[in-house]
């Protein structure tokens, strides 16, 4: 990864820069009108957010599992990156539905589920920040126990009730709109892993630099 | 063994709190103060607003809990006797066992006295259908105590615990919350809509098996120095 960093970041910035140019070219729908737009950065952080989310649980299980750093580093580095893009997805999401449906929020249940993940993951980081010693068992555990609710949270805010656009709407997208779609899921997705791979450089810096106080504490 | 084990420690706690009744009265006194300051804000010109019943119900429950669960933990923690507990030739995860069934067995009482109080104070037919409303109740207070324990047990040794274990435990109880909360108005409604208050049952019973093996599986590496 680290000889394809620079290379992937050039990519990244091209598309990125070209992003735009693409949206604007992109069909426009007629019912939503300019802030259907925001659909091709909301939608894609939005699968970002799940994915990092999901690379933290596992990673946290690793980590209480078979105890090995470089585990609990991956973790940390995703929790952060499902708070970063989380807080698009909050930013975006509001005013897409107050076009939509007339109003800011909605207790539905993908917005709640967004909205309690976030609020895990930032729970997460907080206690890694204020936890004090034995933070990174505890946030692992955490972070394993938020991974299993997230089924539990969908399935209870579904039952009760739903006004969010379903996941069938991504596959069956029509062409103009379904290519710009998937160049900015791609960019994000690419940026997620750039972010990812230096966060995780900065972790892994920050325990060696540990190490070597604690040696020469000795 | 390992239930044994769990009964000891669960006989420990209650024989300490015999004694003093210090957790016992404090929980009661602060879920009749939530009720009390919730009756301010959901009850208007003498009429409660419409299914405030149910969660008034579950909100009490939840924070008389935290502040249960706090100090479970916290007394061990003054008497410096936790390090001995888990130094005892037994499964971590019997004690954790133990400790989580005084929470529930706490919060049974509790509840005891929260159902009738709420079912007077808001004009609720709680009690119409005693049995659902046990079992609804049962679920989903074992699922509160099965996370909020293992959440306690981590953070004694942490930093600023006291704030941290309700940051940590509501976001982690919402669906508790919201199957404790729809089923409780489900039995309310007459006539009762039994049917989704057992489809809230299952889904509750279903959560606590998954966090109670989480939880048995977390409990041994969570508490090795």
């Amino acid at each position: 990864m680290r000889k394809l960093f620079l290379p992937l970041i050039v990519v990244a910035t091209a598309m990125f820069a070209y992003a735009p140019y693409m949206i604007n070219e992109a069909a426009y729908e007629s019912s939503m009108g300019l802030v259907q737009k925001i659909f091709y950065f909301h939608a894609p952080s939005g699968m970002v957010m799940l994915v990092s989310a999901v690379v933290c649980g596992i990673a946290s299980a690793l980590y209480l599992w078979r105890r090995k750093p470089a585990d609990d580093h991956l973790a940390m580095a995703a929790a952060e990156l499902t708070v970063l893009y989380g807080l698009i997805v909050m930013l975006t999401g509001p005013l897409w539905a107050r076009k939509a449906w007339g109003i800011w929020w909605d207790w539905d249940a993908r917005l709640t589920m967004s909205f309690v993940g976030w609020l895990i993951a930032i729970s997460y980081l907080f206690v890694r920040k204020y936890g004090g010693p034995g933070s990174d068992k505890l946030g692992a555990a955490l972070a394993v126990f938020g991974t299993a609710n997230v089924p539990f949270i969908y399935l209870s805010v579904n039952f009760w009730r739903t006004l969010h656009p379903k996941t069938s709407v991504v596959p069956t997208l029509p062409p103009l709109i379904r290519g710009p779609f998937w160049f900015s899921a791609l960019a994000l997705f690419l940026m997620y892993l750039l972010l990812l791979t230096a966060r995780l450089h900065l972790e892994r810096q920050r325990a060696a630099l540990d190490a070597l106080y604690l040696a020469e504490e000795d | 063994m390992f239930i044994t084990t769990a009964l000891l420690v669960l006989r420990k706690d209650f024989a300490i709190e015999v004694r003093s009744r210090e957790i016992l009265y404090t929980t009661l006194l602060f879920a009749l103060s939530c009720v009390l300051i919730f009756s301010i804000a959901f009850v208007k010109e003498g009429e409660p607003l419409l299914d405030a019943a149910a969660g008034i119900l579950w909100i009490a429950v939840e924070f008389a809990g935290t502040l249960a669960l706090g100090k479970t933990f916290e007394r061990e923690r003054y008497g410096e006797t936790l390090r001995a507990l888990l130094l005892a030739p037994a499964p971590r995860a019997a004690i954790y066992v133990g400790k989580m069934l005084g929470v529930v067995l706490l919060l049974a009482v509790a509840e005891l006295l929260l159902v009738p109080l709420v079912a007077l104070l808001f004009h609720a037919p709680l009690l119409a259908q005693p049995l659902l409303l046990v079992a609804l109740l049962a679920v989903g207070t074992i699922g509160f105590s099965i996370v909020g324990t293992l959440f306690a047990a981590m953070l004694v040794r942490a930093r600023s615990r006291d704030v941290m274990l309700p940051i940590l435990l509501y976001p982690m109880t919402v669906p508790i919350m919201i199957a404790g909360v729809r089923g409780t108005s489900a039995l309310l409604e007459s006539p009762a809509d039994l049917a989704s208050a057992g489809m809230w049952i299952g889904l509750l019973a279903s959560l606590d098996v998954v966090f109670l093996t989480i939880a048995l599986w977390t409990f041994e590496p969570l508490m090795t120095e």
